[in-house]
């Protein structure tokens, strides 16, 4: 079977998930968004490429950031973007997931960027399409369930790339929820993918997969240890939304052990970058003091992002 | 194709243009060719304003069709567009679709007082209005469509011509 996000000539129809896919696309994405970084710099921020084409963010979950940059994304390329808040719409209504799509499709949608709490729910949209011969609409995964959010790790790795040049000598650590994050699992394809050689996972057991070490990372639980010497500190949100129980003892005694404060980002190279994907919770994962510091590339990264969904969708809506 | 010098083609052009040289004039070079051969011209004619680079594809009419380039490159006009004069440089001048579509480009930058094009080789086959007010070598008859007619720049940084045909 082939890879369900490459259509038969090898190029990409969907971005559901950064497993698996192929180094050479990976890179051309990140390749292709350098250029669109420039278009935010000019008195006309558009570009004529999806002009005349419908892009629908359906968008199953909250969302601030993610739904706001997708949604310049497509108005700087042109297209035509339709908002779904499906909190107010039909599925409250009962209408299937399915049904909503192909609705949708019945008034000319071109590219589909979805975000759901189910993991796999684009990968569904995605078959559903294929199956129906519906080969020219595209399915961009803006996040879904624990499973991937594929344009936050291309944008992580844009901003590594931006400020490290390559990937082959660096040491990077990911710190916290990596247990309910969708974002750690797409930074982890990503990193071995582009051949980052050590990769750390940092976080308290009950956090942690079980046998994360299968993803070819090494786990530390003492996040000083961890730190030592890294280049890179991709910091993780504490998801309070998708935890059920006792995961957790309170935000101010996590803050004490898994907080990056200024102290434990000192055992890190002096030039290491501090990345996070938003929103953040100052003092519970994050102090103020780094999150606002000069090692923090918080800010790029949201830049970045905006170049990065733009060379995604350009390379879709081009076939 | 041996018979075309690009070195001497890149003189005569060079020459052709000085007389109509002022210090509002600014040169933007098409990638990647024409950037290589704007580059030239910028240093011969002693051209004040910074040089400008621009990459058409984003601005292409055949995106639909045949996609983005593999590897676009970042479009940089660092002067004020705004009442600017600007000769677009580009190596060989064909079917007019690559100047349209950067002066699409150029105009998301501002409103040039003038756009003038200047071209190494004219190889014809026109398909839209566009016409090159400097032009080093017009062939005499139009080139096939399966050859391509392009410059390359070597090591040392000379300039060839290279004709090839199209995979």
């Amino acid at each position: 079977m082939r890879n369900p996000q490459l259509n038969k000539h090898g190029e990409l129809q969907h971005l559901l998930t950064l497993d698996g896919l192929p180094r050479n696309i990976l890179t051309a994405i990140l390749d292709t968004a350098a250029p669109f970084t420039e278009v935010a710099e000019r008195e006309v921020k558009k570009l004529p490429l999806l002009r005349g084409k419908s892009v629908f963010n359906l968008f199953f979950e909250n969302s601030t950031r993610t739904r706001t940059t997708f949604e310049i994304a497509a108005k700087r390329l042109s297209a035509d973007v339709v908002n779904l808040n499906i909190n107010t719409s039909s599925a409250s209504k009962g209408e299937s997931l399915l049904d909503t799509v192909d609705n949708l499709c019945a008034m000319q949608a071109d590219m589909f960027v979805v975000r759901h709490a189910a993991s796999g729910a684009p990968m569904l949209i995605a078959q559903h399409l294929q199956n129906t011969g519906r080969d020219h609409i595209h399915v961009v995964n803006a996040g879904d369930g624990r499973h991937a959010h594929p344009t936050q790790g291309l944008l992580d790795m844009y901003t590594i790339r931006h400020f490290k040049q390559d990937f082959t000598g660096l040491t990077v650590a990911i710190v916290g929820d990596v247990l309910h994050s969708r974002v750690a699992r797409s930074q982890i394809a990503a990193l071995t993918t582009l051949g980052v050689p050590e990769i750390r996972v940092i976080g308290p057991r009950t956090l942690l997969p079980t046998e994360v070490e299968r993803l070819g990372v090494r786990v530390f639980h003492d996040m000083r240890e961890g730190l030592k010497d890294v280049d890179v500190v991709m910091m993780l949100r504490l998801q309070n939304e998708r935890m059920n129980g006792a995961l957790l003892p309170t935000p101010q005694e996590y803050f004490k052990v898994w907080g990056l404060t200024a102290e434990k980002l000192a055992l890190a190279k002096p030039d290491a970058i501090v990345l996070h994907p938003g929103p953040m919770n100052r003092g519970v994962e994050i102090d103020s003091a780094v999150a606002d510091g000069t090692q923090a590339v918080i800010l790029p990264q949201v830049t970045f992002g905006i170049a990065v969904r733009m060379a995604v969708m350009s390379m879709l809506g081009s076939h | 194709m041996n018979i075309l010098d690009a070195e001497a083609l890149c003189r005569q052009l060079a020459e052709q243009i000085r007389p109509h040289v002022t210090p509002a004039t600014a040169l933007v070079g098409i990638y990647t060719g024409g950037l290589w051969l704007a580059e030239r011209l910028h240093k011969e004619l002693g051209i004040t304003q910074p040089l400008g680079a621009i990459d058409v594809s984003f601005y292409r009419d055949d995106y639909g069709s045949k996609g983005l380039h593999a590897k676009p490159q970042r479009t940089d006009i660092p002067f004020g567009v705004d009442g600017a004069h600007v000769i677009l440089v580009d190596d060989v001048l064909y079917t007019g679709r690559t100047t349209r579509a950067a002066l699409n480009g150029l105009f998301d930058f501002g409103r040039p007082a003038a756009v003038e094009l200047a071209v190494l080789v004219d190889r014809g086959s026109r398909e839209l209005p566009i016409a090159a007010r400097y032009c080093a070598h017009t062939l005499a008859q139009a080139l096939p469509h399966e050859q391509n007619l392009e410059l390359q720049r070597d090591d040392a940084g000379a300039l060839t011509l290279q004709l090839t045909q199209r995979a």
